[in-house]
């Protein structure tokens, strides 16, 4: 037994010896994997599934819910998101009991009814990063189970393109005395590149298939409709070429999209090659293949890697992050991390906005979670380098008084009504309704009004940074809400007057025929196009493929 | 569907005797706009067809604004709508309308 002030070591040396008869070398079989889990972890362990919005330790997380509930119950899972239906199953099953996370989108509904039928508690929705910084400070995990590519005997990692959040669970378990476990794709005698070193983890099982990737990032362009041209247009003219944004994180969605494909076609006619979107920090998206390739795009690091990209990454290293194997390096906390303090704008869509300027994408009956947007999409006020769009944005805030630190571009942009005549604008957003049903302590806000500096609609674009007053803001919200409720109670007067002074600025205010906005500006108009741009080395995912 | 008519005051169109124009497919979320002339040269005429229930306050305010931007007094207008947005509807009507002052 351990001395009274190492007793974590103590724990984690009869954990290794409950699970070494399982094990050969580092390895598990795949058949005593149940068996393992329920020698490795501990009832009322914290334990990290490692599952985001692309890569899923999947086989593990089934395993996990398959335990015996006797055996391991009130765990306290910490994980990035919740994806998958067995990550819901270990608490429908008694395995689990408390949750923090990050992110629940697919399995949305079924947790605000367990939350509902007070089956789970949830002790915070986070960021991405605030959820990783909580791994070091006061939410460190007991036992992770993570995903990799390949193992070698030894049990050195290779995580491929997909590296996302792996590095910072493994630090923070490993460097406590807790317990890692891997599932991988393969068994390798050599890996191509290391990245967890072997003394970081404990034991490693070949799964029975390869762990499931999301294309979440991929966007056809056949998708894309005329006003979304409209609205890229006008964000290109408007607000990038205006503030000379040069570093950047983009939103997921088509009307960011857009955007990426009309870099190559509207912004360089414009004269913007070199002057906007040089640096990136963003997913590979495919719909930026064609500004990569007509030389707009410098760098670009990732939060992840994305299905299909791999051959064409490795082929751009000059522009992504590569390991000495070839092969993409991404990491979603570094990531995290640039988008907060290195990138002058974030732009992205969103559900509902209220007459503050709040935005919110969670809906009533589903507990989502934002994953990394209320850090992108937020002013990082420990920021203190300086860059001409930063300083502008920072001056146009303060006014006439003296500005003594810039600001972070936020651009929400959205059409004023969605699917269904569902409006985007609304005088109370359902996150209100949301946080009384699951009894939280705030409502579920993605990107706070105050953070908010420019709304794009098809009806024009409001800089906030411009408002000088609450009711001021209020009407310059109104007046690009086109025709929801929210935007027909507009005071007019008011709303032509913010006109004027360049706070509301309308497409013809700056320059743009709107009956130029036509889907031939698009760089790419289909899937098959981005594969001819990347010159065959992009390999969409089946399901995208319609040749 | 819902249809309804509508006739607006808006400004003669120099070119409502020629008038002949299509704008638009019906397509899911999309519209077509049939110009033609119509029967009073200071108003303009509106048949609308639409898939969506319950939104004619919304389209009467589309609609006013649109022949209130462009010289549309004259001209008829048919719309057969599929579920578009304010948004495409404007910018179907902008398009319509436009092209027809251009050539004016």
């Amino acid at each position: 037994m351990g001395a009274p002030w190492n007793q974590r070591a103590a724990r984690r040396a009869r954990r290794l010896e409950r699970l070494a008869p399982l094990t050969r070398g580092r390895e598990i079989a795949a058949a005593d994997i149940i068996a393992a889990l329920e020698a490795a972890i501990e009832p009322g362990d914290r334990v990290c599934l490692e599952g985001n919005n692309q890569k899923q330790a999947d086989f593990l997380a089934e395993s996990l819910a398959d335990c015996s509930p006797e055996r391991l119950h009130d765990l306290h899972m910490v994980q990035s998101v919740l994806a998958l239906p067995a990550h819901i199953d270990v608490f429908e099953r008694g395995i689990a009991n408390r949750l923090d996370f990050s992110f629940s989108g697919p399995q949305a509904n079924r947790l605000a009814r367990l939350v509902e039928e007070r089956r789970i508690a949830i002790g915070a929705i986070h960021t991405y990063l605030e959820l990783f910084g909580r791994y070091f400070v006061d939410l460190t995990p007991d036992v992770c189970l993570i995903a990799a590519q390949a193992a070698d005997a030894d049990g050195n990692l290779y995580l491929g393109p997909n590296t996302e959040d792996t590095p910072a669970i493994v630090e923070a378990t490993a460097f406590r005395h807790g317990i890692v476990i891997a599932q991988v794709n393969e068994r390798l005698e050599r890996l191509p590149r290391v990245d967890i070193p072997a003394d970081w983890t404990d034991a490693f099982v070949v799964a029975p298939r390869p762990n499931y990737i999301e294309p979440l990032f991929t966007r056809d362009p056949a998708q894309i409709t005329e006003i979304q041209v409209l609205m890229a247009m006008m964000a290109i003219k408007g607000i990038y070429a205006e503030y000379g944004v040069q570093r950047l994180n983009h939103g997921i969605g088509f009307d960011t999209a857009a955007i990426e494909l009309l870099l190559p076609t509207y912004a360089e006619s414009l004269g913007l090659r070199g002057k906007i979107c040089s640096h990136w920090a963003l997913n590979p998206h495919p719909t930026l293949i064609p500004a990569i390739e007509a030389g707009f795009v410098e760098s670009v690091h990732s939060f992840g890697s994305e299905v299909g990209m791999e051959n064409y990454v490795a082929a751009r290293s000059d522009v992504f992050f590569t390991g000495r194997d070839g092969s993409m390096r991404s990491n979603r906390a570094f990531c995290q991390t640039a988008g907060l303090y290195a990138c002058d704008m974030f732009i992205g869509s969103t559900l509902q906005i209220d007459l503050a300027g709040n935005s919110s994408t969670a809906t009533l009956g589903r507990i989502a979670g934002f994953g990394g947007a209320p850090n992108m999409g937020s002013d990082a006020r420990g920021r203190r380098h300086a860059s001409p769009a930063w300083l502008r944005a920072g001056r146009e805030r303060a006014g006439d008084a003296i500005a003594t630190r810039g600001q972070k571009l936020v651009v929400q942009t959205v059409e004023t009504f969605r699917e269904h005549m569902a409006p985007a604008f609304v005088d109370r957003l359902d996150a209100w309704q949301l946080m009384e049903d699951m009894g939280m302590d705030l409502p579920p806000i993605m990107i706070h009004g105050d953070d908010v500096t420019h709304i794009v609609t098809e009806e024009g674009i409001a800089n906030l940074l411009l408002c000088r007053s609450a009711a001021e803001r209020e009407q310059a919200i109104r007046g690009v809400a086109g025709y929801t409720p929210v935007g027909r109670a507009r005071d007019a007067r008011m709303v032509e007057n913010l006109r004027d002074r360049g706070v509301i600025r309308r497409p013809e205010d700056i320059g743009i025929d709107k009956r130029g906005a036509t889907r031939d500006l698009l760089a790419a108009r289909s899937i098959k196009d981005l594969v001819r741009a990347s010159g065959g080395l992009y390999d969409p995912p089946r399901r995208f493929r319609n040749w | 569907m819902e249809r309804f008519t509508l006739s607006l005051p808006s400004t003669p169109c120099a070119r409502a005797d020629a008038a002949a124009a299509l704008c638009g497919v019906v397509s899911s979320g999309n519209l077509e706009i049939l110009v033609d002339r119509g029967s009073m040269a200071d108003r303009c005429d509106i048949e609308v067809n639409t898939s969506a229930h319950g939104f004619r306050d919304t389209w009467e305010a589309v609609l006013a604004d649109a022949v209130a931007r462009h010289a549309a007094g004259g001209l008829a207008l048919a719309i057969n709508d599929a579920g578009a947005t304010p948004a495409v509807v404007s910018l179907r009507l902008d398009q319509a309308l436009e092209a027809l002052e251009d050539r004016a």
